[in-house]
């Protein structure tokens, strides 16, 4: 009985951003980094009209949701957000995520969770952003192995100097790998 | 207190929602799609502790007037005054409270206050087309509104967008975020429209179109038009039974 999905059309920035939605935790916070990257089409334009939405848990791997078998641990808004700049630019300020349980007594290498948005999407997509420090973690992660390993550095943000780049390339070469949840 | 383990891990499941409910990324019809659909097949991700929380964005994030679209400025809009109610539902008919819903639109001409809208609808100076809403503890909301116009676009010859409200709500987890627009029943452009037709399930396009509402209509005032907004369900699980074992 869901609602179908449609697009947030090419005026969603009357709507939806926030004065404090790329900044997760404030500026300033000791630990913030930076996230920017560019959404392009399979033109090779950039798109200007999008918006990314970031969730993810604490630097201690934890929710503030009441659905975290662990407890609840309040504080940790967990949710950015950021409409394109007509360069096709984001940028998210928060903290990086700590490892988060997965199945069978596993371990989710460290990694944020990632809708974008846009005119010409009748859906959003869904992708990860893994982080190039936790090689060890990312070699084990059971979500980025199942991803054919010339995809996988699609989800693998590079370090830069105030924080990471990650890229969303909508359709085309270099496809950002997009999840089915 | 014992937190369990996390090879203890049981997490609610969200139903996937039945083949046809939402519209493919690639629908030709709607030209905008042909560049911004990824041509590779989506992976599969397992719900887990990421997909199966999300962000409980609730009362902070309301200002006064958000909930009515015709008190945001010094004056009252141009148009037919509209009050829009529903609820806020899972696919199982569970409300979903304290949950943030946002909407825009354009204004009665069909014209949006943004600067890339530059069609000749006029804009109204005592109209923006913003509105937010937090759920009540039974998923209830309500907006006073204008009714949006139809307006012209460039997708295909003499193409118009029937009138529509954009909605935006998150439901308790990553997996049941939703974007959509709700539409108004008995519009005549419904059969030319590309993003409504772009839904292959009649049933599932059906629901977007909100039902008239005479029992809510205000004598001399406003219009009603009542829209439920249902996400995505949880699969029926054992994990409720299971959390005092933990103890």
């Amino acid at each position: 009985m869901t609602i179908p999905s449609q697009t947030v059309g090419p005026f969603l920035s009357i709507g939806l951003p926030w004065e404090d939605g790329p900044t997760v935790v404030s500026e300033g916070t000791p630990g913030a980094v930076w996230i920017r990257g560019t959404v392009t089409d399979g033109a090779r334009d950039t798109v200007p009209d999008a918006l990314v939405e970031t969730w993810q848990a604490d630097p201690d791997g934890r929710f503030d949701h009441p659905d975290d078998p662990r407890g609840r641990v309040e504080g940790f808004r967990g949710f950015g957000r950021c409409p394109t700049e007509p360069d096709g630019t984001y940028a998210i300020l928060t903290l990086l995520p700590g490892a988060v349980p997965g199945t069978d007594g596993r371990t989710q290498a460290p990694h944020i969770d990632v809708s974008v948005f846009a005119r010409g999407m009748l859906n959003r997509v869904v992708t990860r952003i893994y982080f190039p420090d936790n090689a060890e973690a990312n070699a084990a992660d059971e979500v980025l192995s199942s991803v054919p390993e010339e995809r996988r550095h699609t989800l693998i943000a590079e370090k830069t100097e105030d924080g990471y780049r990650f890229d969303v390339r909508l359709q085309g070469e270099g496809e950002t790998v997009f999840f089915d949840v | 207190m014992a937190a369990p383990t996390s090879d203890r891990l049981i997490l609610p499941q969200y139903r996937r929602d039945p083949e046809g409910t939402h519209p493919p990324l690639d629908s030709p019809s709607y030209r905008s799609t042909t560049f911004r659909h990824p041509k590779q097949p989506l992976t599969l991700l397992p719900q887990m502790l990421t997909e199966v929380t999300g962000p409980l964005l609730g009362p902070g994030r309301l200002g006064e007037h958000d909930n009515d679209l015709t008190v945001q400025h010094d004056g009252e809009p141009i148009g037919q005054r509209i009050i829009v109610h529903g609820r806020l539902l899972d696919g199982d008919g569970r409300a979903i409270p304290d949950s943030l819903i946002e909407i825009w639109q354009a204004n009665a001409s069909g014209r949006y206050r943004h600067i890339g809208d530059n069609w000749p609808g006029p804009l109204d100076p005592n109209f923006t087309g913003l509105g937010r809403a937090v759920t009540d503890s039974e998923g209830r909301y309500e907006f006073t509104t204008i009714k949006p116009g139809a307006y012209p676009w460039k997708n295909h010859d003499n193409a118009w967008r029937p009138a529509h409200i954009h909605f935006s709500v998150f439901g308790m987890a990553f997996t049941q975020r939703l974007v959509t627009q709700m539409y108004f029943p008995g519009d005549p452009l419904f059969f030319q429209d590309p993003i409504f037709n772009s839904v292959p399930d009649e049933k599932a396009r059906q629901r977007m179109i909100s039902k008239f509402d005479m029992s809510r209509t205000v004598d001399h005032w406003a219009l009603a038009f009542e829209f439920d907004i249902v996400v995505r369900g949880r699969e029926a699980s054992v994990f409720e039974n299971e959390e005092d074992e933990d103890e």
